[in-house]
């Protein structure tokens, strides 16, 4: 490495007036077909909402096409798919909400294939770095069962990963510490 | 297949950024994981990443934040420039750099800062751009103003610009701050003194340059910003 990175700071309390934009929370053009909610909240060490949090997600479409595959092979042909959503209200009340789709299986190391999944990166005031999770999709056993990921996390954490079916969408909701903390990766 | 990003990011080492658990800043305490992180391999979704340029620039003046309001902002107006490069020094073209500041007096257009220093109606404190073939990213703003915080009895932030950078994949994505060069506060500052190595601590902070300050108009400063470079292996085994 011949330069080092530049030190990540915290997102602060005030990013709202710079990060977050009217559609942002769409993953999907607006009334795609098949487009699914996924919502949850994002807790702290003792069980409160954290009101100023900034959650990003990235993921791949039905198919297991990127919105960019950087010449990787083909990108997203679903029309509006972005693929990247950004929550984060001015006076928020912990709680996120994304617009997007399920996405497909895309591959993973040493010629596996990973599970739906979408990656998630949570910011805050009092995170003086981004906290890196995946959301899983309780609804396919089979996949994750034979998820490479999912397979290195303890089995008795896996759970806190799955999004689970809820009012016609997924609910997914983030505990930065406590009994129920989710698992965060290192990327 | 032909690809024009790499296949996978260099792991960095412990303390080039800041412990998630840093006593001295005491929101820490209930927002950092206990349990350990889990090792992630590198896989499309984190080498992939959104390219939001062109959707998140639209509209005049959103590099100019002098001018996005009817009249002129109060304060001194600075020209802060610099490019983005990844470890290796490579430029990272067309990508997107977010900014967001206090104004003048340290005061932040939100709803929550309450600290009794004047907003304003001239400044908004928001700015985006994309950066050139060389990687070259420029704003026009107006030096930010330090302001106390909670913290601690007596605590000031010093004066800084939230840079927030998407890079080209998932595993890239970086917010930062950019600080000002002698900032007296810097010693007092538990955000700044996070980053624990000295070095790193340095490239948070802005340089000023005569070079491109423009004469009777706006002192400047630049900031490059290094975002992760390549790893070794074109897709990495999991541990």
């Amino acid at each position: 490495m011949i330069f080092g990175t530049t030190p990540s700071q915290t997102v602060g309390p005030f990013f709202a007036i710079g990060l977050p934009w009217e559609s942002g929370s769409l993953a999907v053009a607006d009334g795609t077909p098949g487009a699914i909610r996924i919502s949850g909240t994002v807790y702290d060490g003792r069980g409160e909402p954290v009101p100023d949090h900034l959650l990003e997600t990235w993921q791949a479409d039905p198919s297991g096409r990127f919105a960019d595959m950087h010449g990787y092979g083909g990108a997203s042909e679903l029309p509006g798919f972005s693929g990247f959503a950004r929550c984060g209200a001015e006076e928020g009340d912990g709680t996120f909400e994304i617009v997007t789709v399920k996405p497909g299986p895309v591959p993973g190391p040493s010629g596996t294939m990973q599970a739906p999944h979408i990656d998630v990166s949570v910011f805050a005031r009092g995170m003086l770095n981004r906290c890196v999770t995946r959301i899983y999709f309780a609804d396919e056993p089979e996949a994750n069962a034979a998820d490479p990921v999912l397979s290195t996390v303890p089995e008795e954490r896996r759970g806190t990963l799955l999004a689970q079916p809820a009012d016609g969408g997924y609910r997914f909701d983030i505990h930065l510490q406590g009994p129920d903390e989710t698992v965060f990766f290192a990327v | 297949m032909t690809t024009d990003t790499p296949t996978s990011y260099a792991r960095e080492r412990d303390g080039a950024h800041p412990p998630l658990n840093y006593e001295p800043y005491k929101s820490t305490a209930l927002r950092h994981p206990k349990q350990p992180l889990i090792y992630l391999p590198q896989t499309v979704t984190e080498i992939t990443g959104p390219q939001l340029g062109a959707l998140r620039t639209l509209g005049e003046f959103a590099d100019d934040l002098t001018r996005q309001h009817d009249g002129e902002p109060i304060g001194e107006r600075i020209v802060v420039s610099g490019h983005v490069y990844d470890t290796e020094g490579k430029p990272l073209a067309g990508t997107l750099v977010e900014v967001w500041q206090a104004n003048a007096a340290g005061r932040y257009l939100h709803r929550w800062d309450r600290w009794p220093a004047p907003l304003d109606p001239n400044f908004s404190g928001a700015g985006r751009c994309v950066t050139d073939a060389e990687g070259r990213y420029s704003f026009t703003t107006i030096q930010p103003g330090p302001y106390p915080w909670g913290n601690h009895y007596n605590a000031w932030r010093p004066a800084h610009i939230h840079f927030s950078l998407l890079g080209r994949a998932f595993a890239q994505r970086l917010i930062t701050q950019m600080y000002f060069p002698g900032d007296p506060f810097f010693e007092f500052d538990p955000i700044f003194n996070s980053v624990r190595d000295a070095k790193a601590r340095e490239r948070m902070i802005s340089r000023f340059s005569i070079e491109d300050t423009v004469p009777s108009w706006a002192a400047a400063y630049h900031f490059d910003i290094y975002l992760r470079g390549p790893g070794a292996t074109p897709f990495e085994e999991a541990h």
